[in-house]
């Protein structure tokens, strides 16, 4: 792993303003950097702020949201302080993006061709040909049958697998440092994910491309990527690598949410459970976020948001139960 | 004489088998026509459901897996009478209702709810949650004011909601209380079977756990008999006693849950299985070797010949793309649709 990260988030603080003067804090101070050639996934339910913080790095984030606060370096540039067009310049030739539904992803009216081809044009001073060129050879890499007819043909026209590939296609069309890919196979079959995974991974070693993956689906998580950010209430609870955040879990959260996966080998009565349900984000618990749910609560926690502290060598939990020893990151 | 007496035997012995068995599904299948042309002449036939036969005991849960398209939903809407069958016989505790009018089926319903996948769509947002639960009340007719009310406080308690959240909205639930909700509406007539398509596949881990659980409890306490499809091969494997695996419109496999998880015999089901990423921790565990599957589930409106499965079929031969393999028995009560086990 090299010195520097590509992804260096420090700090970033999203907020929606809501109507009657409520503020949801959809990213609430959130810190964390992806390294070249790494697999980094963001972890957590709905509402828990992990789409958002894609989004912010993007810089996709529209009225009533707003990016109040942190930095976000890729490279050297820090984003926030980007002109438009030259985010612009950034997506794509930089990070390339997927998303969970490329249904809703790409224009139905414009062919597969026209929008790799518009893609590549956008970012580099090519002709029409050869972008076209280009374009076919790309479909050919992320393995799409026969790319010279795929190319005229509409995104309708293809099943949900193939359009994540065309996707995938667009994504890597810059040859980008980083790849954001959000929830890249929920809407997918299971032998069509292990397909697409497995093309993200290959295109990831081609490319050297870290890719930050963010997805709800632990198994996924623990097949393949090599660090864990586990997100509840707009923030960073647990963060560690892979295998050493599923073995020696540490917040009451993520345990939870490893108690109530159904187990392929083994066989339980009843599954685990987390009570009740995430609090909305304009309305969070005073004090740790997961107070309300968490069966280890104590006072403390109804009061004071703990910090999140270093428990062990690159282990991170946000939790008053590991506050002694812990070093601040 | 003896003769009559063995024939009183066998008919003794069959209907015991058959007190047993709530539903029977007997070469059931749904084709949907294609429509083209300005002249909208059919021109092809769509096989959501190709054949498929099995019975379900009381009490018991089977489990339905299967990729979408491979019309494991169009199954469930066909046994609930939600759509009519193209062909064979549905017996629903003892009676055959494939034929059976909507106005004869009403009674018989009440003994068979369905639960659908996204409780946003399902309940209408107009009406509060005591209209929802009471609305089948209603339909059937036969309950007085007061004992409607006392049936939906019931159902409610026994699905985890409070009594203050009858008058509310859906909007104002998150998806795992509209779940229950749900459930509560298909509980309310007291029904024996329950169709479940998809019940958890839109909730977050943490609050699916709460529904399973739930739908557990509540087969226990009741008696229920479960007909559970969805796509996810562990949330199936957790609740169901039995599992078929369906593959563009027939099953491909159907056996107890423990044999079909420990030695799946069609390599369809292996490959699934084997797709599935799972957190194995245990460090003397060597890597598992994966299946992959080749490209995508063919259209149902088209499908190969022969073994509907061989195009994507790692171990596909050439009787394969000749001969339709029949689901037989290999082992007692795991039967498998493969050529690889059929004799000859």
């Amino acid at each position: 792993m090299s010195s520097q990260p590509v992804l260096d988030v420090q700090k970033l603080k999203t907020y929606f303003y809501l109507e009657q003067e409520l503020v949801a804090k959809a990213v609430d101070d959130v810190s964390f950097s992806v390294y070249p050639g790494e697999t980094v996934a963001i972890v957590g339910e709905s509402g828990s702020g992990k789409s958002i913080t894609a989004l912010s790095i993007m810089q996709l984030i529209n009225k009533p949201g707003r990016i109040v606060e942190g930095s976000i370096h890729v490279k050297d540039k820090n984003l926030l302080n980007l002109k438009p067009k030259q985010m612009t310049a950034i997506r794509g030739n930089h990070i390339g993006m997927i998303f969970q539904e490329p249904m809703t992803a790409l224009n139905p009216v414009f062919t597969i061709g026209n929008q790799i081809t518009e893609m590549i044009r956008k970012h580099k001073k090519v002709s029409k040909q050869i972008a076209q060129l280009k374009a076919i050879e790309l479909l050919r890499i992320v393995g799409i049958p026969r790319p010279e007819q795929i190319i005229k043909e509409y995104p309708h026209q293809l099943s949900g697998g193939m359009r994540q590939r065309v996707m995938i296609a667009m994504a890597i069309s810059c040859e980008p440092e980083l790849i954001i890919a959000d929830e890249p196979t929920t809407a997918l079959d299971v032998t069509i994910q292990a397909q697409i995974l497995d093309l993200l991974l290959e295109m990831q070693q081609r490319y050297n491309m870290a890719l930050l993956l963010i997805t709800h689906d632990l198994g996924v998580v623990y097949e393949y990527t090599d660090k864990v950010i586990v997100m509840y209430g707009g923030q960073i609870v647990e963060q560690a690598p892979t295998k050493q955040l599923l073995s020696l879990t540490k917040h009451p959260y993520t345990k939870g949410l490893l108690s109530s996966l159904p187990k392929m080998d083994e066989d339980v009565e009843r599954l685990g459970t987390i009570q009740g349900t995430v609090p909305a984000a304009y309305n969070f618990p005073v004090g740790c976020r997961f107070s309300t749910r968490c069966p280890f609560v104590m006072e403390k926690c109804k009061q004071t948001n703990p910090e999140l502290l270093q428990n062990d060598t690159d282990h991170f939990v946000r939790c008053h139960l590991y506050e002694e020893g812990g070093e601040s990151q | 004489m003896t003769m009559l007496t063995k024939q009183q035997e066998a008919l003794d012995e069959k209907r015991s088998i058959d007190e047993d068995v709530l539903v029977e599904v007997r070469n059931v299948k749904k084709y949907f026509s294609i429509k083209g042309g300005i002249l909208q002449k059919t021109v092809g036939q769509l096989k959501a459901v190709d054949d498929v036969s099995f019975t379900i005991r009381k009490g018991e849960t089977l489990g339905i897996v299967g990729e979408s398209g491979s019309g494991k939903s169009t199954l469930g809407r066909v046994l609930i009478r939600l759509l009519d069958s193209t062909a064979g016989q549905i017996i629903f505790n003892q009676t055959d209702i494939t034929n059976l009018r909507q106005r004869q089926i009403r009674p018989i319903r009440e003994d068979m709810q369905m639960v659908f996948q996204d409780p946003f769509a399902s309940l209408n947002s107009k009406m509060s949650i005591e209209q929802l639960i009471e609305e089948p009340l209603l339909v059937q007719g036969k309950l007085a004011k007061a004992a409607r009310k006392e049936k939906v406080l019931e159902v409610l308690e026994k699905v985890g909601l409070r009594k203050d959240d009858l008058q509310k909205y859906p909007h104002e639930f998150s998806g795992g209380q509209r779940q229950r909700i749900s459930i509560a509406r298909a509980l309310v007539l007291n029904p024996k079977f329950v169709i479940c398509d998809e019940p958890v596949s839109a909730l977050d881990v943490s609050i699916q756990a709460q529904v399973l659980n739930l739908m557990k409890d509540l087969q226990g306490d009741l008696g229920l008999t479960y007909l559970f499809i969805a796509h996810d091969l562990s949330v199936v494997k957790h609740i169901s006693d039995r599992v078929a695996v369906m593959y563009l419109g027939r099953f491909a496999e159907i056996a107890p849950k423990k044999q079909l998880y420990e030695k799946a015999l069609h390599p369809y089901t292996q490959a699934l299985l084997s797709s599935i990423p799972t957190i194995d921790l245990n460090v003397g565990n060597a890597k598992k070797e994966k299946i992959k599957l080749e490209g995508d589930l063919p259209s149902p409106a088209n499908p190969p010949s022969g073994c509907t499965f061989r195009t994507r079929c790692p171990k596909a031969h050439d009787r394969c793309a000749v001969d339709r393999p029949e689901l037989l028995e290999i082992e007692k009560d795991h039967f498998v649709a493969c050529h690889l086990y059929s004799e000859g």
